[in-house]
């Protein structure tokens, strides 16, 4: 396979995340949407990983794994303290940051 | 033969994906997930990346989805009500999303790299494996490879704080924390009053209404 096929794969998963981050609601869902851009980033990588021959690109996917290790860990706490302070869990509400 | 596995695989990534994002219960969108990493952990096998598909499944798909997991389990399926307040969301989310994609991919396959229409180079047998990656993140990228260990404790224990913290301020601290540090004298035994009675927030009223008896005038002006 070409490694143009995976490209246009991963501009596809990335909109598709995209276009969950804008319609969805929830909080967590927003978070895997999230997830789904950045994957589709890793795979990007890893794809230009293989056609330069050079395996720095998956070093850098891996740190990409990090980071949204990272920021999963940090939204889910953020979504924890806002469960257990009683406030609905959907963006359109939380829009102010001192409610 | 790869490229069945590809497509079988590719299909695989992008209804995982669309399965996120249209389901109703978030605990499908993250089962949907976890079908959507495998399938890209096959991808990344086929892109010779052995060490990166491993990690994909055994960090993504092993720990941060049981953390998901687990986070659905506690808040509950909060149901998405109303679909569509704002009128034309989903068609506008949609046609940007179709622009998006379009830009994407003309920007790419229009950008005159050579090696893009090829299955790239012949690599050698050790390409992607756990030691190369090993030996890249110990010798080359070793500051990079610390940076990300440090970040990984800061959002630990930043995860910690934020979820752990109990919801003091917000409910009943203006209600019984208020009045009673600002009731002069008696305020240290009214804060001990109420970090008895701080484990459950439903207790609180009771704990400030025992507690008056040795300071009644303190408490009873705010109230």
């Amino acid at each position: 396979m070409n490694i143009s096929w995976y490209i246009v794969l991963s501009a596809l998963l990335f909109t598709i995340g995209a276009i969950g981050i804008l319609v969805r609601r929830s909080p967590m869902v927003i978070l895997l949407c999230l997830e789904l851009m950045l994957n589709a980033g890793n795979l990007a990588l890893v794809a230009f990983s293989r056609e330069v021959g050079n395996a720095q690109g998956q070093v850098f996917a891996l740190v990409v794994m990090v980071v949204a290790a990272c920021e999963v860990v940090v939204g889910l706490g953020l979504i924890v303290a806002i469960f257990r302070r009683k406030l609905p869990l959907d963006v359109d509400d939380l829009r102010s940051l001192r409610g | 033969m790869e490229g069945v596995i590809f497509f079988i695989a590719a299909i695989g990534a992008v209804v995982g994906a669309i399965g996120v994002v249209a389901a109703r219960n978030p605990f499908y969108s993250v089962l949907a997930l976890i079908a959507h990493l495998f399938s890209l952990a096959v991808l990344f096998l086929l892109l010779t990346s052995a060490f990166v598909a491993a990690a994909q499944v055994v960090v993504y798909a092993g720990a941060v989805m049981v953390l998901y997991v687990f986070v659905v389990a506690y808040v509950g399926d909060a149901a998405e009500a109303k679909w569509d307040p704002v009128p034309g969301q989903r068609l506008f989310a949609g046609l940007l999303a179709f622009f998006l994609f379009v830009e994407i991919s003309a920007a790419i396959l229009s950008s005159g790299l050579k090696a893009l229409s090829t299955h790239g180079p012949s690599v050698p047998a050790g390409f992607g494996d756990p030691a190369a990656i090993g030996n890249l993140l110990l010798e080359k990228f070793l500051v990079p490879f610390e940076a990300s260990s440090l970040l990984l404790l800061i959002a630990a224990v930043g995860a910690i704080v934020l979820a752990n913290r109990k919801p003091r301020e917000a409910q009943s601290g203006s209600i019984g924390g208020r009045p009673v540090s600002t009731a002069g004298n008696g305020s240290d035994s009214g804060d001990a009053a109420t970090s008895a009675g701080h484990s459950a927030p439903e207790a609180r009223p009771a704990g400030v209404a025992a507690s008056p008896p040795p300071q009644t005038s303190p408490l009873g002006a705010p109230k």
